[in-house]
């Protein structure tokens, strides 16, 4: 008997869901309550914020005129400055378009049932490394050098060295294929474009390989092919973001793929 | 001498109250969820909520916040629009007589464009809040696609507001930021493929946004008219559906 009860109170506890289960209160008082002195801080916050500092307001507008940096508003500089490393159609067409879209599909890729519901690292921790990656290390940190740390001719400037406009910076970058010894135009095209395909190729198989092993190949046929074939191409193209950085900053590439329509 | 609750009971069970407010005045459980399901302000929420849904410490009040700060803005954004002409030459004029002649015209024009910041970071903020809760996990999936919508909404709230002012800081900000369009492959006449559709500056992706091939006088009204009117109403339409599925979902959590 005594077992019995101990193994049913033990099989209870372990059923037990960590995330809160049903442990309802009146939204009335108690979350309106809550609402309401936030509001009332809030608006307090905001006024004083208001009062404090003026919203800038710059001479008429000039088309004639361009001010040096002409800079995007603050929230889009993370965009601006991905510019540096990437052409307009691709800074600020495509990558936003995936940034959108791969936000859109998050819920459908990640299908772990756990943190649910409540604060976790441990049980979502590649999930949550990768947010971090895109939303604090590329994102928020690039909108910081994009805001305080670029000055005229988008040129990095310490926040103590003044914005000197006749800043000469050497433009010593060369085409990735250029780099690798070939020199006719054609030839630099078509081995860009292999690195490209190659980089994604290697890049799902080393994906492949890795949640194989992980997390094993029956989580593989439940998770689908369509899931891991968004995922991998969303995070391949966020990482290349990294990449393209790292060979412009380390090596001083312009562009992995040079052809007359686009260039990476 | 008539007592304070004589007096009370007299106003809570008189006509006019009653006909205000369905619900008994007495604090019983039926009458706290007549008090939020009989209201239409409140019964946004759901009459019950979870324990942690009340805790700052889980929320972070983030999402309440964002929808503050979008009133904020409708309601100073309202007071600006009286003073305010989309009209190349007198928008800055207007602002300077805002800012200095009108009866608070410089605290409201400063709450509209602190608010719309402190949006663009609240929202930010709810959405790493909800994605660190895991809150867009089955049932809410549909709900984290409309809250994607709802902050790329955002963003454009704020930008198409942002030439509003008609200064250098604005049309200089919106002119880099809509470069983009003219950059949109097959679109954008500066962009990839451009050739083969045709494209040029005065008719491409960039050249519909601004209403013609540069920013002028008709750009102007184009972003007056999305930021005042268009945009408002999407997103007001997207936020009924995001409130209206946290009440039918319940704020956060396995489905119960």
């Amino acid at each position: 008997m005594a077992v019995a009860a101990r193994v049913a109170a033990r099989r209870a506890a372990e059923a037990k869901p960590k995330a809160p289960s049903d442990d309802k209160i009146y939204t009335w008082p108690h979350l309106v309550r809550v609402e309401f002195l936030v509001a009332l801080l809030v608006i307090a916050g905001m006024l004083v914020w208001s009062l404090l500092v003026d919203a800038p307001l710059e001479e008429p507008a000039a088309p004639t005129r361009t001010p040096n940096p002409s800079k995007a508003p603050w929230y889009f500089l993370g965009l601006q400055e991905i510019l540096v490393y990437f052409d307009p159609w691709h800074a600020g067409v495509v990558l936003p378009s995936l940034i959108i879209v791969g936000l859109m599909v998050l819920p459908y890729i990640d299908t772990n049932p756990k943190g649910n519901g409540y604060y976790t690292f441990t049980e979502r921790k590649y999930e949550i490394l990768t947010f971090f990656l895109g939303f604090h290390v590329l994102w928020i940190s690039l909108i910081v050098v994009g805001t305080f740390l670029r000055g005229p001719g988008w040129n990095w400037f310490w926040p103590w060295q003044p914005w000197d406009t006749h800043k000469v910076v050497a433009m010593s970058n060369v085409d990735l294929p250029f780099i690798l010894g070939f020199r006719e135009y054609w030839s630099q095209a078509a081995v860009g474009l292999c690195l490209i395909i190659i980089y994604f190729i290697v890049g799902t198989a080393a994906m492949y390989w890795w949640i194989v092993r992980k997390k094993g190949r029956a989580f593989f046929e439940r998770w689908g092919g369509v899931r891991f074939g968004l995922t991998v191409f969303l995070f391949l193209n966020m990482i290349a973001v990294v990449v393209k950085m790292v060979l412009r900053l380390g090596l001083n590439v312009k562009y992995i793929m040079v052809t007359p329509w686009i260039n990476i | 001498m008539t007592s304070w609750e004589e007096i009370k009971t007299q106003i809570t069970e008189s006509q006019v109250w009653r006909s205000m407010f369905r619900h008994g005045y007495e604090d019983t459980p039926r009458n706290r969820i007549l008090a939020v399901s009989g209201n239409v302000w409140l019964h946004l929420h759901p009459s019950k909520v979870r324990k942690h849904g009340v805790r700052l410490k889980f929320t972070w009040c983030m999402g309440g916040i964002t929808f503050l700060m979008y009133l904020i803005t409708i309601v100073t954004g309202v007071y600006l629009m009286f003073y305010y002409r989309p009209v190349a030459q007198y928008a800055y004029a207007d602002m300077k007589y805002l800012e200095f002649d009108m009866p608070f015209g410089m605290l409201m024009r400063n709450m509209h464009r602190w608010a719309a910041h402190a949006m663009v970071i609240a929202v930010w903020l709810h959405m790493f809040r909800v994605f660190m809760t895991g809150s867009y996990k089955p049932p809410r999936e549909f709900n984290w696609v409309v809250g994607v919508v709802l902050l790329v909404l955002t963003l454009l709230l704020s930008f198409t507001g942002y030439l509003l002012p008609w200064d250098q800081l604005s049309i200089w900000a919106v002119t880099v930021g809509s470069n983009m369009a003219r950059a949109t492959p097959l679109l954008g006449h500066e962009g990839p493929f451009a050739d083969f559709v045709g494209v040029n500056p005065v008719y491409d992706a960039r050249a519909f946004l601004f209403g013609g091939g540069e920013i002028g006088p008709h750009t102007l009204l184009r972003f007056y008219i999305l930021h005042c009117v268009f945009i408002p109403i999407v997103t007001t339409i997207f936020l009924i559906v995001h409130f209206w599925r946290i009440r039918r979902d319940g704020l956060s959590g396995p489905p119960l």
